[in-house]
């Protein structure tokens, strides 16, 4: 079997005293797409910024591509090829969209995505881009942050809830661009809450309960009764 | 009439050098929300920096600049990655206390290196060379030079801020810092530049400020005060609001001198104290919120 590109091993992530990850453990194979759900508080948003560098585990490690990672800094990781999503957006305010898409690319991995590429995607981005950012609708902007991390051409891309606050419409429209962007090779965790967009867009699927594991399978297999065991702990 | 003339082109020429004691200061808080106690005494280090320069070397002034300007850089980079980042994280307190302590490390380290002695830095006949702009108005040519250099620092703040990589980083690191590590950025090292370039502007001020007065260990603060002053008439976060910042209080100080030679600095103060009170947030508020 060959190795996993990223490989979490039994986590445990503390902000302070807190405890907000037990023993979390997770991999992902090249070009394939895991979903991590949750309720809120579960420790989803926890568990990326742990992979991407933010938070460091206090036990446990991080293998990215063989290599560990748990301890190094989001700068570090960003060069080896992670790259997130965070929740809610986050644009630089300002900096115009194109400022922020270049700013994605700072680390200059080389890779299919450009600023061409980027806004072939998401051909809206290209109208707007000398505008400043905040003055995208929600939807843009969430097209922009996506298109930000993937201006570092990363192996592995961490999507934090892309579909919040966001028009039903407008997340499978978003979503409807997911399959472009693994077609290029890279892998990707989706934290969603939208159980049904999640299963759909992923082969495996983790279940977050109060910062442990509850479940883990492929998205064919899991049934709706046992991951709602899992999401509420019934 | 033209007295008055002379009087108030002095103090825009002046307003030059103010402003370029506000820039340093103005990019350091706007970058990483640092308030450097010890701008004004790195002005002064940098000054007695550049009084070894010329006299070790035998160059003038200006020239070394080429010296002074990249060493300060150089010590600006230093300091933030050995002390200052260390200081910097949710409360604005520790590096309040971390820069006034090194504010009275450095007056006091300057006065044991070169007592309390005024110096000056000569730069020969260039001091006192003047023009005749309009009939009865005269210029300086030095402060001229001060004051076209002050203007080209702050164009050129705002052409790297708004067309350059380091600037975008300079920005969004100001933005939101954890976004910005996830863009690849080592925040330590944009805030270790920023620094860099905020002393390597105190190197340029420092000389002009050196040539044209003199200088002991003690003037630092002061000159921090103008600084300060500059920066809030401006309106924080805006280059060119500095610019007007710095001339509005050299005028109102000329002005005050010309009234009477006790009110130069008083004069300034109350313009500031009137601005702020007519217009907290300054003339050219970039910063919103």
């Amino acid at each position: 079997m060959p190795e996993p590109l990223l490989d979490v091993r039994a986590i445990d992530v503390y902000y302070g005293d807190f405890q907000a990850l037990f023993g979390v453990s997770l991999c992902v194979d090249a070009g394939e797409v895991v979903a991590v759900i949750g309720a809120n508080g579960a420790g989803k948003s926890t568990l990326l910024k742990s992979i991407a560098g933010l938070m460091a585990p206090r036990h446990g490690n991080i293998l990215f591509d063989g290599a560990p990672i748990g301890a190094a800094p989001a700068f570090e990781v960003v060069a080896r090829g992670v790259a997130l999503v965070p929740e809610g957006r986050r644009l630089f305010p300002s900096l115009t969209v194109e400022e922020n898409l270049k700013i994605g690319g700072q680390s200059r991995r080389p890779g299919p995505w450009t600023l061409e590429r980027v806004y072939e995607l998401f051909p809206v981005l290209a109208e707007r881009r000398h505008l400043p950012s905040t003055s995208l609708s929600g939807g843009q902007q969430q097209m922009a942050a996506i298109g930000r991390a993937l201006m570092s051409n990363p192996q592995l891309l961490l999507c934090d809830e892309i579909s919040l606050g966001l028009a039903p419409i407008i997340v499978r429209d978003i979503y409807a661009r997911l399959p472009a962007i693994v077609a290029e090779g890279l892998s990707l965790i989706i934290v969603e809450q939208d159980i049904a967009q999640a299963l759909k867009a992923s082969s495996q699927v983790y279940c977050l309960q109060e910062g442990r594991i509850a479940l883990h399978g492929s998205a064919r297999e899991l049934t709706r009764e046992r991951i709602s065991a899992a999401y509420f702990g019934v | 009439m033209t007295e008055w003339l002379n009087v108030i082109l002095q103090g825009v020429l002046i307003g030059g050098l103010y402003a370029m004691f506000a820039a340093g200061l103005s990019l350091i808080f706007g970058v990483m929300r640092l308030v450097n106690i010890a701008h004004g005494d790195l002005i002064v280090l940098a000054a007695y920096v550049a009084l070894m320069v010329t006299t070790t070397l035998g160059i003038d002034p200006l020239t070394s600049l080429l010296l002074v300007t990249p060493t300060m850089a150089i010590v600006g980079y230093a300091l933030q990655r050995g002390l200052l980042n260390r200081t910097l994280g949710d409360d604005l307190l520790p590096p309040l206390l971390v820069t006034f302590g090194l504010s009275i490390i450095i007056q006091n380290g300057l006065l044991e290196l070169f007592t309390a002695d005024s110096r000056k830095l000569q730069a020969g006949a260039i001091e006192i060379q003047t023009f005749q702009a309009l009939e009865g108005v005269w210029v300086g040519l030095l402060p001229l030079i001060q004051f076209l250099v002050a203007v080209a620092v702050i164009a050129a703040l705002q052409v790297l801020f708004y067309r350059t990589a380091l600037g975008r980083a300079f920005r969004a690191t100001s933005d939101d810092q954890p976004v910005a590590q996830l863009m690849g950025l080592n925040t330590r090292h944009v805030f270790a530049m920023a620094m860099a370039l905020s002393l390597a502007i105190v190197a340029i001020a420092a000389v002009f400020l050196a040539v044209r007065a003199n200088f002991d260990p003690a003037i630092g603060p002061a000159r921090l005060i103008f600084g300060f002053e500059a920066v809030i008439i401006g309106g924080l976060g805006s280059m060119w609001g500095t610019l007007a910042g710095g001339v509005i209080l050299g005028v109102s100080q000329a002005v005050g001198a010309q009234i009477d030679p006790g009110w130069q600095l008083l004069a300034g103060h109350i313009a500031f104290l009137v601005i702020l009170a007519v217009r907290p947030q300054g003339l050219f508020p970039k910063v919103s919120g």
